[in-house]
Order: C-alpha cells, then structure tokens, then sequence
C-alpha cells in the first residue's frame, strides 16, 4: 500500500513539472514567418519564438476538422481568426513588445504561445 | 479619372502590409507592371484596387514578389466559402456519426449483457478467453472509432500540454488496461476485483463522438446571421453603359457606375438616385419592418429590397465599401470578441486539465486506502469517472457561443454591437441620456400650425412667406419652404430681402413689405400682434417655435414650427423605463421647448441649453456618482459623450462614420432600437451566465460525485459511462442553450 501511494504521489509531481514547471523547448522564427499546423488536438509548432520590433505573420494550416479548431484567439493582443480547413490562414499580428503572447482555440484545447525577445 | 473601355477594375485584399511604407512599396510595384493605369490603396482596409488590363494572377505574384500576399476580392467568395464550411462540417458529421455507430453497437450490448444476463467477472478460464476475445475487439473499436482522441492525447501530450483528448483516452485507457490486467493476470487481484470495463471504454467513446456530432450540427446554427447578412448580397447588377443595359458581375461594379433596379430586385451596391422613385425595402439592413419611400437625390444601400419602381441609381460605393459589407465584417469582428465575464472561465479551464489528472489520482489513492473491498475495482471506477466528467470544453465555449448568437440576433434587429464588452456593459446601465434633436425627435423642423389674422387666407399668404424665405439660410426657414413646396404653392423672387439677425427677415413684393420673424421683429416695425399673442404662448408651451408674419403693416398670419417626436419615441422610452433604466434628456435648445418635449415623451429628468462640452461633462459626472451611463445621440455634435459614455449608442443612418466610431450603432432611426438593444444585451448576459453555471455543474460538482464524495453517505458511485454521457451532454447543452436566444424577441420584453 505503502509502494502506492507513493507511486501515487510520484506522479502528482510528474504531472506537475511536465504540465506546469518543464519549460518546452522553443522554435526559433527569426524572420518572423512562421507556418503552424492545427492537426490532432495541438499546434505545431506551439512554443514560437519571435523577434520582438517586427511584423510578425503567422500561416495556420488547419487539417484538424474538430470544431475547436475552427478558432484561433491572441487574448493579448485581441485578435481572433477563424482557421478554414485547408485554406491559407495568415494572420498578420503587430510589431510584438517582448514578452510572451498567449494563443488557443476558443475552448482553450489547443494552446501556443509566442515569445518576442 | 476616365477609364477607357477595355480597362477592368480589380480589387485585391493585401496580407502582410503593416506599415505605411508597405502601402507605397505595393502601389509602386503594381503600377510598374505594363497595362497597369491607376493603382490606389487603402491602408486601413487593406485593399488595393487596380484600374488596367492586366490579368489578377500577374498581378497577384508582382505583390508576391515583393513579400506580401495578394488576394482576389469577391462578394460570392464569402458565400462559396460558407457553403464549403457546411460541407466540411456535414463530412465531419458524417465521420463522427459512424464512429458513433461503432463504439455504440459494441457499447450496448455490452452494457445490457452485463446489467441483465451475466456479470463482468472473470473466475473461469473460458470466461478468461471470452473476454479476452471482446477486450480484442474493443481496442479495434477504440482505435477505429476513437483514434483522433489518442493521437490527440499524446501529441498534446508531447508539447507538455492537455486537453480534452488527454482525459478522454486516459479514462478510456484506464478502464481498458485495467480489464485487460484482470484478464492477464487474474491472480495480482482479489477474486472480487476480477471485473472488466471493456463496455465503458466502448460506451465513453460513443456518446462522446455522439456529443461531438451533435455540437457540430448545433453551432453550424450560430453562424446564421451572418449568412443571412451575406446572402443579402445581389451576385449581378444591371450597369448601363455606353448607353446599353448590361448585366454584370458584381465584382465588376466601378464607382460612378449607372445602375437600374426594377422592382423586386436587390441593390447590388450603394449609391444616389439619380432617376424614378420607388418604396425600399431596407429591413435586413435596419430592422425597420415598413418599406421606405425613395426619391431622386435620396441614398439607397446596398442588399435592400426595391419594392415598386424602376429606378435608376449612381454607384457610390462598391465592392467591400458598402454598407452591407462593413456590416458583415463588424458582426463577424464582434462575434469573435468575448466580454470580460468570460475570462475567469478561461483562466479556470487554461488550468483544469492537469489539476483534473490530479484529482483522479488522489480520488484513486483515497479508494485504495480507505475504500471497501474490493478498493481497487472502486478506485479504477473512479479515476476512470472522474477522468472523463472533467472535460472543461462546455467551459470554454459557454461565452463565445452566447457572444455569437447575441450579436447576429442584434445585427438581424438593425443593431450593430462593436464587441462583447459593449455587449456585456449595455446590460447593465443605470443611466440613459438621450440627445433630443434627431433622437427623441425627427432632427428635422416641420411647420405644424398655419393661422391666418385680418381675413388672409393661407392660399396668398403661405407663397409670399415661403419666397421671403427661399432667401434665408436659416434651418426654420426650410421647413416653410418645404411645406410650401408641398402644398404645391408658387414661389416668386422677393425684392430687397435682409436678414435681421436675431429676429427674422425683411423683404419687398409687388412694392409691398414683407415681415416674418418673431415678436421682437414686429416690435420693431410697431406692428400689433397681441390679437395671437395667448395662442403664441400656447404654441411655445407645446414645444413650437411662433413666428409672425406683417404684410404691409397688417400682421396677418402667425406658422409654428417644431421638431416633431418620432412616432414611436414615447413607446420606446415606456419600455426603457419598464426596464428600470434612468433616463436623461439633453438639449441644446431653450428651457421651454425641452420642457414641453420632455413632458410630451415621459422624461421627468432634462437639461436644457447644453454645447456638445456640457453633454461630456454629465457623462462624467454621473459615471463619477457611480452610475453605469449610456449615451445615445444621432453622432457629430454628441460624438465626445458618445466616445466616454460607458456605451455609446449613435443613432446611424449607416454612415460609415458612425459605425466606425460607436460602441452599438441603431441602423433605424427609432429608439426602440435601443430598448431592443439593451434588451437582447441582457438576455445574451443571461444566457452567458445560465451556460457558464451550467458548465460549472458539471465540471466542478461532477467531479466530486465522479470522485466519489456521496459514496460514504449515500452508497453513490458514479458509473463512467453515465460520465461519458453527462460530459458529451455538456458541451451540447451549452451550444443548445446558446442557440436559444436565437428564438428572443426583444419586442416582447
């Protein structure tokens, strides 16, 4: 019993530091063109790093037909767009300050997040 | 500018162009390329348009070249990709429908066999191979009918990231890998807990496809009104050119552009009467059910209905400048902007998906050590359980789905709402100040009294007042001559004619002088008007301006004018008071005409005498006291208290102005539109509010059940499968909820 609970508690501090504390590695987008594929509940890539100062466009791909997917909100920045199945979807977002920008899909399912330095 | 014949025009919505720079870099690389005439762009919009005979997809790749991304404008585009989003989601309804179909027909009579005929043990070896056999097969089904969610899971998964397919498929994988552990190795557990749960794994991935099929059908519903609204869009015009009638596509309207429209047809862009009159038809566009009567000279838009003239009109705006058009694309902004009542939800669902793998492993560890015998099959059922009711999606969608239906059913009423907080905000005013002129009233003079004195009769006197006037400059002045015009009374010139500032005007005919103004003026020539000086008073009380006019120097006829209440303003401010809404009225008019008008429409509070300056200035001091405070004007002169008023409301004849510059735009003229409005901003705030408790219920007293709280008080367990059913009910009770305000009628509240 005792194996178990701590089995138990070994994995409540897994799910924290894989959820929560392990930071993912970041893509690296220099030119600030980034192509972002929506497919199988996540954006990939999802963890984007940007150069802040610069015009950042971002082409979603959406192959995903779930209706969550339908949407792509920058909370942030107050941009939204809808993703069309198999169409080119840019979205065009501002000169980004540095810092980190947040977007999801309407439900929150399919999470990303930019990162201007 | 002239355009030659062969020259098309071609707009084209540029991506990527973010500076101004970008603007004279594309202007100067389409006009290099050969055949290319006049190039201009719109920065704001994003649109360049192209006059020139050269072909789109050159055209297109010259912008590519340069780094941007160029796309051909069409109305039907819009169309044509709706239609292709129903078919994309009719596919996807089908897919789900069959995996349905799949999980259910092995689900059922899994469940039915173990709650009427046997047990779900296993104590034998032909039982062992018996189920191992249908644990075989429910993986197949698991896999078949519920890949997406495992594939899902683990990409998710691998970006340290989780959603609903995380919860799904560890709930499924739970149950299953628990069954097949009983069934491998039977001796690692007490006889008791030799149960499989193959027909929760089976059942789970049914009803939740079967929640995802019927949220794909219900939220196609959502999107109406902005079908509606772009299926008003005429697809052809007939232009007339060179003298000849020509049916064309839309897209090929030019500015400037004849166009006829016979009667039943639908105007296919904006623009001026030049030609014929006819009755229009504009409620899709205002909200305004009766059809309103055009004339030369008079503007028509875009997607209304030409009810009984031919008529020929210019085109004064085409393409994405349309009205229809900034109408579909501000509803389609708005529906996609949340109120801020919908944050808290975000934040809570951002994080519930890790917190929820949490509690199920607590939940499983609290069965284990404290749990009856056998705790290991409770504490499987309950992680499984808990896994599965937590998915926070009905969370997530219970404001944007809301914010959607509400601000198409605004925009089918004639109300353009900017964004959800404008939506969220609206509900909850305290405080209403009404402009009065062009708000509570028509904004326009119009004689109401005509009394003639000294045996005149109005047959003379009306068509010399209206010549004196003709001359004058003066908004008073128009309403005569205007009514004169009417009543179908000869105008002539007048001689000598002077303008006496403050007082009226002066003028000779036929060596007659001729006065009209107001008492001073007639004090001033001594002619006596004391014989209409009680009906003047009269007249003044009721909100009328007198005016007296000397013949000679015999007074002889006495007009009023005044700014007459719209017909419906009195209803419409009843069902705002109804509403328990403070209303204010502002004036800039003298005491008396805002007190009569005030007492005529019901409004105890008003302020009389204001410049635009003292209209801001009461906005702030009542948002000072604490009021939520609306402000609703016809735009220009009220634009500063518009702009810090809480929510402005611009009573717009759909000037691009206004709907560019208010927070909620009235496209009909009436102020029910208001009371509309506040009422459709409420019931969205209801709605909002009814989806997000309803999706708390299920999420945060689901998952205390599921864990199994009332299991020591009450012997209550949740079985998975009623949580597999409750959580692919939530979502579709959520997007079923929202979908019901599309049946509100703001009229009847």
């Amino acid at each position: 019993m005792l194996l178990i609970n701590i089995l138990g508690a070994v994995l409540i501090v897994a799910i924290v530091w894989w959820f929560w504390l392990y930071k993912p590695k970041q893509v690296e987008f220099s030119d600030n063109q980034v192509d972002i594929i929506v497919n199988d509940g996540v954006y990939q890539p999802s963890n984007i790093q940007v150069k802040a100062g610069k015009e950042v466009q971002l082409r979603f791909e959406r192959i995903d037909a779930a209706p969550c997917a339908e949407m792509v909100i920058f909370p942030e920045l107050d941009i939204s767009k809808e993703l069309k199945m198999g169409k080119d979807n840019r979205v065009i977002l501002p000169t980004l300050k540095k810092g980190e920008y947040n977007f999801h899909c309407q439900m929150q399912m399919y999470k990303g997040k930019l990162i201007a330095i | 500018m002239s355009r030659n014949n062969s020259t098309t025009n071609q707009n084209f919505i540029i991506e990527g162009a973010s500076c101004a720079s970008c603007v004279s870099k594309i202007e100067k690389a389409l006009n290099d390329v050969p055949g290319v005439e006049l190039v201009e762009m719109n920065f704001a919009q994003r649109i360049v348009s192209v006059d020139g005979k050269v072909d789109s997809s050159t055209l297109i790749k010259t912008v590519q070249n340069i780094g941007y991304d160029a796309k051909l404008m069409s109305n039907e585009s819009e169309q044509d990709a709706l239609d292709e989003k129903a078919q994309a989601d009719e596919a996807h309804y089908k897919k789900l429908m069959r995996n349905v179909y799949m999980a259910l027909g092995l689900g059922v009579p899994l469940m039915l066999y173990g709650l009427f005929i046997g047990d779900m043990s296993v104590n034998s070896s032909t039982q062992r191979i018996v189920w191992l056999i249908v644990g075989l097969v429910t993986l197949g089904v698991m896999v078949a009918s519920g890949k997406h969610f495992y594939v899902g899971a683990w990409q998710s998964f691998k970006n340290h990231s989780a959603n609903m397919d995380t919860l799904i498929a560890l709930g499924t994988g739970t149950a299953w890998a628990y069954s097949m552990i009983v069934l491998i190795a039977p001796n690692m557990l007490p006889e008791v807990a030799r149960h499989v749960y193959f027909e929760a794994s089976a059942m789970i991935i049914g009803l939740i496809n079967l929640g995802l099929a019927f949220e794909v059908k219900a939220r196609g519903r959502t999107s109406e009104a902005i079908k509606r609204l772009i299926g008003l869009q005429a697809k052809t015009a007939r232009v007339i050119r060179d003298g000849q009638e020509l049916d064309i596509d839309i897209e090929q309207v030019q500015l400037d552009d004849m166009i006829r429209v016979r009667p039943g047809e639908k105007l296919p862009v904006d623009g001026e009467i030049t030609e014929g009159k006819s009755t229009v038809d504009e409620s899709m566009l205002t909200g305004e059910p009766m059809p309103v009567s055009k004339k030369v000279g008079d503007k028509v838009v875009a997607g209304s209905l030409n009810k009984t003239g031919s008529m020929l009109f210019r085109a004064t705006h085409v393409g994405k400048d349309t009205t229809l058009s900034h109408i579909i694309n501000m509803v389609k902004r708005a529906q996609n902007s949340k109120p801020s009542i919908g944050r808290l939800a975000d934040v809570i669902s951002g994080y519930f998906v890790p917190i929820v793998m949490i509690l199920a492993v607590l939940a499983g560890l609290a069965w284990l050590n404290f749990g009856p015998q056998p705790s290991i099959a409770y504490a499987i059922a309950a992680v499984t359980t808990v896994l599965i009711i937590a998915c926070p999606c009905a969370l997530g969608l219970a404001t944007p789905m809301s914010v959607m239906v509400g601000i198409g059913k605004a925009a089918e009423a004639g109300i353009l709402i900017r964004n959800g907080e404008a939506l969220q905000t609206a509900s909850k005013i305290t405080t209403m100040i009404l402009d009065k002129t062009g708000t509570i009233t028509q904004g326009q003079p119009k004689v109401t009294d005509v009394l003639m004195y000294n045996q005149q009769t109005e047959d003379k006197i009306i068509p010399l007042i209206a010549s004196l006037e003709n001359g004058s400059e003066h908004p008073l002045a128009e309403s005569i001559v205007n009514y004169a015009k009417e009543q179908a009374y000869s105008i002539s010139q007048v001689s000598e004619f002077d303008a006496i500032t403050g007082k009226g005007v002066k003028g000779m005919f036929n060596n007659q002088r001729l006065l009209f103004g107001n008492a001073a003026l007639m004090q001033q020539f001594d002619i006596d008007v004391s014989e209409a000086s009680d009906k003047a008073q009269a007249l003044a009380g009721d909100a009328k301006t007198p005016m007296y006019f000397a013949l000679g120097d015999t007074f002889s006829a006495m007009v009023a004018v005044a700014d007459p209440i719209k017909s419906d303003s009195i209803a419409a401010i009843k069902r705002l008071q109804k509403k328990g809404v403070h209303l204010v009225m502002l004036t800039g008019d003298n005491e008396a005409t805002a007190k009569a008008v005030a007492k005529r429409v019901g409004i105890d509070d008003y302020i009389a005498q204001v410049l635009p300056q003292d209209k801001l200035d009461e906005v702030l001091k009542r948002q000072d006291r604490g009021e939520v405070v609306g402000m609703t004007g016809d735009g220009i002169n009220d634009a500063p208290a518009l702009a810090q008023a809480d929510v402005g409301f611009a009573i717009g004849t759909g000037t691009d102005v206004a709907i560019e510059s208010a927070d909620v735009t009235l496209m009909r003229g009436s102020l029910h539109g208001l009371a509309d409005a506040l009422a459709i901003s409420q019931a969205t705030i209801r709605n909002i509010k009814q989806n997000l408790v309803g999706a708390f219920v299920y999420n945060v007293a689901g998952i205390p059940i599921a864990a199994g709280v009332l299991y020591p008080f009450f012997g209550i367990l949740l079985n998975p499968i009623v949580a597999g059913a409750a959580m692919a009910m939530s979502s579709l009770t959520v997007v079923s909820n929202a979908n019901r305000l599309r049946l509100f009628k703001p009229q009847n509240h």
